[in-house]
């Protein structure tokens, strides 16, 4: 049987979620992502050219609330956590060569 | 006897009457975790030197003013790993989040806070919430305490297994395919998932948004309906928490289900469900119609394509909400990267697990280009099919029962090397969330020593009900009332 997902497309998808996997990691993830894969395929049983998607259950459009400023939360609080941070900013690897 | 045998309600009472403090509920907790927690292993950070002081604040606080605080004031609680606790460390059992010190509270913090709850420590869990076992946590295996060879259930593993080895008198969980009800099964407790919408999610760490709960674990019913009362509501932090009235649950435990219509679905009864579990419910549904309920087989015709729908829509809202892992503004970064893409596929890799990284891939797959239509909008479809078969149900029956789980707990190890069987396990729970109605699971047998859980299910927003029928089975039953020998 054709599969559904091949070890290309399983890397591509790795590095478009930023993962990065060996090639043994992309053999177990090929395999196990094709039979979920294949498994969800039992939809296509169902005829659903005439069913509206839910994306949210229950009946609400935009929720709207007045526009009253209000303050963040403190910078040094917001720092904290960081890996590495200078000069009140977070601090990153170099993003152009 | 412990004190957390008593309910919530007689605790309070006892505080009161000034029979016992806050401090020797705290010190109970604290007293039980020292000598079970070895064996359970359900906490992932205790908070006790806060938690004690936080007593003592309290028991001041008692001796000065009479009666002006709720049923909760004092009572000890577990928090689950993916409810941001202030100052208090917050994982999702994730390595990507060790050391991640959270800077304000989630919602159902400030309102717990508010009623004087006392919290001891955050729960294990699978990590980010996606299992059904907590093996997927980072850190550690929690043990069902009914068979330390078993698993708790998950993902609220740590939440149920301490409330049943009497760590804590409940805990809160998350409940997005089953993560409440089926753990509260599998450790013979009491588990809510309320209707979506009901509880904020602000402040609980996203997993799939559109089918997160957080909801109550607990020993007994009353229990349970105290807690969401102080939870439940509108918030404004949270755009999709309903504007709905939140009633008195409590009120609504009167034992009376005389006239109650209730639905069996033959999909929840048949082929993978084990024969001493369909028999527990057979057993439980005589119970409700000597009560003097009536029930009827049904069908939701589209049970089986739900672990399907779930699992695309699920991964597909997982893939977006854990993109913000991404070692800038908090949890774990990986040394010596080369560059930033580099940086966040090492950090990425190195901190998710593989359950996680499946899951992301996956929901990546069936959101890419190409490939939208064909599995994440047809699974939306089948959503509303979903939803439909609950809402043609609910036309005629006040409640949907049947088992929370196909078997009792699984061993450990059993059902880690293929993802597929693992999921099989929500088969009942999954369809629930789906439809973002409320169940609840109630301990109603045992399978060799093992707990088995009733659902129950009910309309949107109707938790009365839901509460009002599992309290009845309870009040005519002793299940609830079994401990684990630990």
């Amino acid at each position: 049987m054709m599969s559904r997902i091949s070890i290309e497309q399983v890397k591509h998808v790795a590095h478009l979620a930023r993962l990065a996997i060996t090639d043994e990691e992309a053999e177990m993830f090929t395999k196990q992502l094709d039979a979920i894969i294949t498994f969800a395929e039992q939809l296509n049983e169902l005829d659903t050219e005439n069913v509206p998607p839910t994306s949210h259950v229950l009946d609400m459009k935009n929720v709207m609330r007045e526009d009253v400023p209000t303050p963040g939360l403190p910078r040094e609080e917001v720092l904290k956590n960081a890996p590495d941070h200078q000069d009140g900013q977070f601090r990153v690897p170099a993003i152009l060569e | 006897m412990s004190l957390f045998d008593h309910k919530i309600s007689e605790l309070h009472t006892l505080l009161q009457k000034k029979e016992i403090s806050v401090s020797d509920l705290v010190d109970e907790s604290f007293r039980r975790i020292g000598e079970v927690e070895d064996k359970v292993q359900a906490f992932l950070t205790l908070n006790e030197e806060n938690a004690r002081a936080k007593a003592k604040e309290l028991d001041d606080k008692l001796a000065k003013e009479e009666n002006d605080f709720g049923v909760l004031f004092g009572i000890p609680i577990g928090i689950k790993d993916n409810i941001v606790t202030k100052g208090l460390r917050t994982t999702c059992a994730s390595k990507i989040l060790y050391n991640f010190d959270p800077i304000y509270d989630a919602t159902v913090m400030e309102r717990l806070n508010e009623a004087g709850a006392i919290t001891v420590g955050k729960l294990n869990m699978d990590e980010f919430a996606m299992g059904s076992s907590t093996e997927n946590s980072g850190f550690q295996l929690t043990r069902n305490p009914w068979d330390l060879e078993r698993v708790p259930g998950g993902s609220s593993g740590g939440s149920a297994a301490a409330v049943a080895a009497g760590e804590v008198p409940f805990a809160l969980g998350s409940d997005t395919g089953g993560s409440i009800r089926q753990p509260a099964a599998f450790c013979g407790v009491v588990g809510l998932k309320p209707t979506y919408g009901r509880v904020s999610r602000f402040g609980l760490v996203a997993f799939a948004s559109s089918l997160d709960q957080i909801g109550p674990i607990t020993r007994t019913v009353e229990d349970n309906a105290y807690l969401l009362q102080v939870i439940a509501g509108l918030d404004p932090m949270d755009s999709t928490s309903a504007n709905v009235e939140v009633p008195n649950y409590v009120e609504a435990l009167t034992g009376d289900i005389k006239g109650l219509k209730i639905a069996v679905p033959k999909e929840y009864l048949g082929e993978g469900v084990a024969e001493e579990v369909r028999q527990s419910v057979l057993d439980a549904l005589k119970v409700l119609e000597k009560l003097g309920a009536t029930w009827e087989e049904v069908s939701l015709p589209h049970s089986k394509y739900a672990l399907a729908t779930y699992y695309l829509l699920a991964s597909s809202e997982a893939s977006a909400n854990l993109a913000r892992f991404d070692g800038v503004r908090y949890g774990y970064r990986a040394d010596n990267a080369k560059n930033l893409i580099d940086m966040y596929k090492q950090t990425r890799s190195e901190g998710f697990g593989n359950e996680v990284k499946r899951r992301i891939m996956l929901g990546t797959f069936a959101l890419s280009s190409g490939y939208y239509d064909a599995y994440y909008k047809k699974a939306q479809k089948v959503r509303t099919l979903i939803k439909q078969d609950f809402e043609k149900v609910f036309e005629k029956y006040d409640v949907i029962v049947g088992p929370t789980t196909p078997t009792p707990a699984f061993k450990i190890g059993e059902k880690t090397s293929d993802p597929l069987t693992m999921y099989a396990n929500d088969i009942l729970t999954i369809p629930v969330n789906l439809a973002g109605v409320p169940g609840i699971s109630v301990p109603c047998g045992f399978v060799n020593g093992l707990p088995v859980g009733l659902q129950i299910i009910g309309k949107h927003f109707d938790e009365s009900t839901v509460y009002r029928v599992a309290h009845a089975f309870e009040q005519a039953t002793d299940y609830h009332k079994q401990k684990p020998a630990l």
